[in-house]
């Protein structure tokens, strides 16, 4: 018997655990001298208050929803996957080097490619770290972080030494074709006539990223490869007896999930700088661990946490911009929803494990 | 390349080894009790702070490594409470930890100082001095041995030597007293140690305070010995090389101070020679920047000695009932 309904366990417990980080994040506000109630209008007003804050709003949440699925997808057979910011960042290179290679007609062609090439470069940068899981045994979370690491030295060495145009001093690539822009929902919507976040880097990836939480969905819970990744997760033994190759599933869950991290690229690179830059993901890919934390590894509630923390990250901008409290408020923020959500969980499922114990035990009395 | 430089090149490496040096050993009390620690780097990021803003405002680099180690244990003590008393996931608790810390110090230093997250630089007597060990200038002229003496062995930080006695005292700790045996034992078979009647919880707590306090040292090391004042991520990945040596030296004291020394040695030649001219290939920087996460991995996947963590590494201990 579950020792509490399923509604407290998806819904309550996140719940409460935001309600404390935010607690929290409040009297740090306090403390650094600030009220918490304006840095929340401030907030509110600069993300959600007009279609410009929505834009950017957005596409932070575009970033989140592919780094949260990344993690999420590789939770669900219980392997943390650290390694998002690497692997979008070398998703980066890939989308840099399809978008590089041809003079692109049209977005519509350069799109797809770009795709295949952020996920399979992704996905390559997952792949070492899951085999070495999978056949030698290797903690997937430490070589995930080397991953990291070894991919911010290689984009440095690359963008310095080779993509670098001639006569430029800064560490970037060339910018893309023209044929390789993507479209922003600020043009689409002014196709049909509106008016709406005009100048704001939200684009086409937005409807991606929408189409990757349902094709995850699909994949998790409705096909044949999910009910694996699953049950390995569950338990290895069982999954074991029951046919499935761990090796198999840990290596192909983690592609699945360094090609999501990887596509995480099409946003910010093809979709926004039009180039590749240095640190391109800024920690997008270590957001991705709250987001699905938040989210409970579900699609749907990482959609969720994703716009909550697209609007963190464009309201953190507004309040180092109009307040005097820095936007690292939304890495303490970020910080304490981990810390709460993830590693304290037990803090507060236990006692509201024990309030409901108590009463179902009066409700049988 | 002449002796004088090698002599510099080795004393570069002493000083860039010792943060490592001692997050490392932290890291090493925590794992061998069974909590995995990715959180090394937090905890010194929060320890260079507290250390540089009080030895600012005191004057006292003593004073400031007080609060170094204050401020290290305060993040150490939540993730004994996440990973031993809550028995979350210890992995998240560090992650959560390392961003805690470089959110926090910006921002309470932005608060106090108004620097855009650094602290002003520390002068004079704000930080740990360089001491000249007994002859060092004397013995200069002998041949050989007096240049690795006087420039080599002479003239660190206390906490440098600190550090490198901190080798053979956590070898004697975990080898051959009561504690560092329960210790041992209680990051295998936690169960066996609840058994024989000693606290796991205890022992868990104790060896993540040990923790705390060398990741202090290092964090203070950083901000009041090797540079003068806090910059804004300073550790600069430090705690996850310290982390990637624990694992190169296989969870051993003696063996972490080679590793250190040759990630710190790698560290120092990088700097010295931006890009290597090996004569047939030149070998960039970034190359030798990232080869000790890239010797963890190999080390990692057993091809070359295998490493094999504490067996009951990551769990948390749930008693039986």
């Amino acid at each position: 018997m579950d020792k509490m309904p399923k509604w407290a366990d998806v819904i309550l417990t996140p719940l409460i655990s935001l309600i404390l980080a935010m607690g929290i994040s409040a009297m740090v506000i306090l403390a650094i001298g600030e009220s918490p109630w304006l840095a929340l209008k401030t907030m509110i007003d600069g993300a959600l208050g007009s279609s410009y804050g929505w834009g950017f709003t957005l596409y932070y949440t575009t970033n989140f929803i592919f780094t949260g699925l990344a993690v999420a997808v590789a939770y669900h057979a219980r392997l943390f996957n650290i390694g998002g910011e690497g692997q979008a960042m070398v998703g980066g290179l890939g989308v840099a080097l399809v978008c590089l290679a041809l003079p692109w007609p049209h977005w519509g062609i350069a799109l797809p490619a770009a795709m295949i090439g952020a996920a399979l470069f992704g996905a390559a940068w997952a792949l070492i770290p899951a085999w070495l899981q999978a056949k030698r045994g290797s903690h997937i979370v430490i070589t995930t972080i080397m991953f990291n690491f070894i991919a911010a030295a290689l984009l440095n060495y690359v963008l310095v030494n080779l993509m670098r145009p001639v006569g430029s001093m800064d560490p970037a690539s060339a910018n893309f074709p023209e044929g390789a822009h993507l479209p922003t929902l600020s043009g689409m919507a002014a196709n049909v006539g509106l008016e709406w976040g005009k100048n704001t880097p939200v684009n086409i990836t937005f409807l991606v990223a929408l189409l990757a939480c349902v094709l995850v969905w699909l994949l998790i819970w409705r096909s044949r490869l999910g009910y694996e990744i699953r049950a390995l997760g569950q338990s290895e033994p069982a999954a074991m007896y029951a046919g499935i190759s761990p090796v198999r599933i840990t290596v192909i869950a983690m592609l699945i999930s360094g090609g999501l991290a990887g596509l995480m690229a099409i946003n910010n690179v093809m979709g926004e700088a039009e180039r590749l830059v240095l640190n391109a993901v800024e920690g997008a890919g270590f957001i991705g661990i709250a987001v699905a934390l938040m989210g409970r590894n579900h699609p749907f509630g990482v959609f969720l946490a994703a716009l909550l923390f697209g609007f963190l990250y464009q309201g953190g901008g507004e309040l180092a911009l109009w307040t005097s409290i820095p936007r690292e408020l939304i890495i303490v923020i970020q910080a304490l929803v981990i810390l709460f959500t993830g590693a304290l969980d037990n803090m507060v499922r236990m006692p509201l494990e024990r309030i409901f114990l108590a009463m179902r035990r009066k409700g049988r009395a | 390349m002449d002796f004088a430089t090698i002599i510099q090149i080795l004393d570069s490496a002493v000083r860039l080894m010792t943060p490592l040096l001692l997050a490392c050993l932290a890291g090493l009390y925590s794992e061998r009790s069974g909590v995995f620690d990715i959180g090394l780097e937090g905890k010194m990021l929060m320890a260079a702070f507290t250390a540089a803003s009080v030895a600012y405002a005191t004057g006292s680099p003593w004073l400031g490594l007080l609060a170094g180690i204050g401020g290290s244990m305060a993040l150490a003590l939540i993730h004994g409470l996440a990973s031993i008393t809550f028995m979350g996931n210890q992995l998240i608790s560090g992650v959560a930890i390392n961003f805690l810390a470089s959110g926090m110090t910006v921002l309470l230093g932005q608060r106090i100082f108004g620097l855009g997250g650094r602290t002003p630089s520390l002068t004079g007597g704000g930080r740990f001095g360089e001491i000249t060990l007994p002859f060092a200038d004397s013995l200069q002229g002998v041949p050989f041995l007096g240049p690795i003496y006087s420039n080599l062995i002479s003239g660190h930080t206390i906490l440098v030597y600190v550090a490198f006695v901190c080798v053979p005292l956590t070898w004697w700790i975990l080898s051959q007293t009561r504690f560092g045996l329960r210790l041992r034992a209680v990051g295998e078979n936690p169960a066996s140690v609840d058994t024989a009647g000693v606290s796991v919880t205890r022992l868990r707590y104790a060896s993540i305070a040990i923790c705390g306090l060398l990741c202090g040292l290092a964090g203070a090391y950083l901000a009041t010995g090797l540079s003068a004042g806090f910059v804004k991520e300073m550790t600069a990945g430090r705690g996850f090389i310290a982390l990637a040596a624990l694992i190169f030296a296989k969870w051993r004291p003696w063996s972490a101070l080679f590793a250190t020394f040759l990630f710190g040695l790698l560290e120092a030649i990088a700097n010295r020679y931006p890009d290597l001219d090996l004569g047939i290939i030149t070998v960039p920087s970034m190359f030798m920047n990232a080869l000790p996460y890239i010797l963890t991995v190999i080390i990692l996947a057993g091809f070359v000695g295998r490493a094999i963590p504490p067996r009951a590494g990551g769990e948390p201990y749930v008693k039986e009932r």
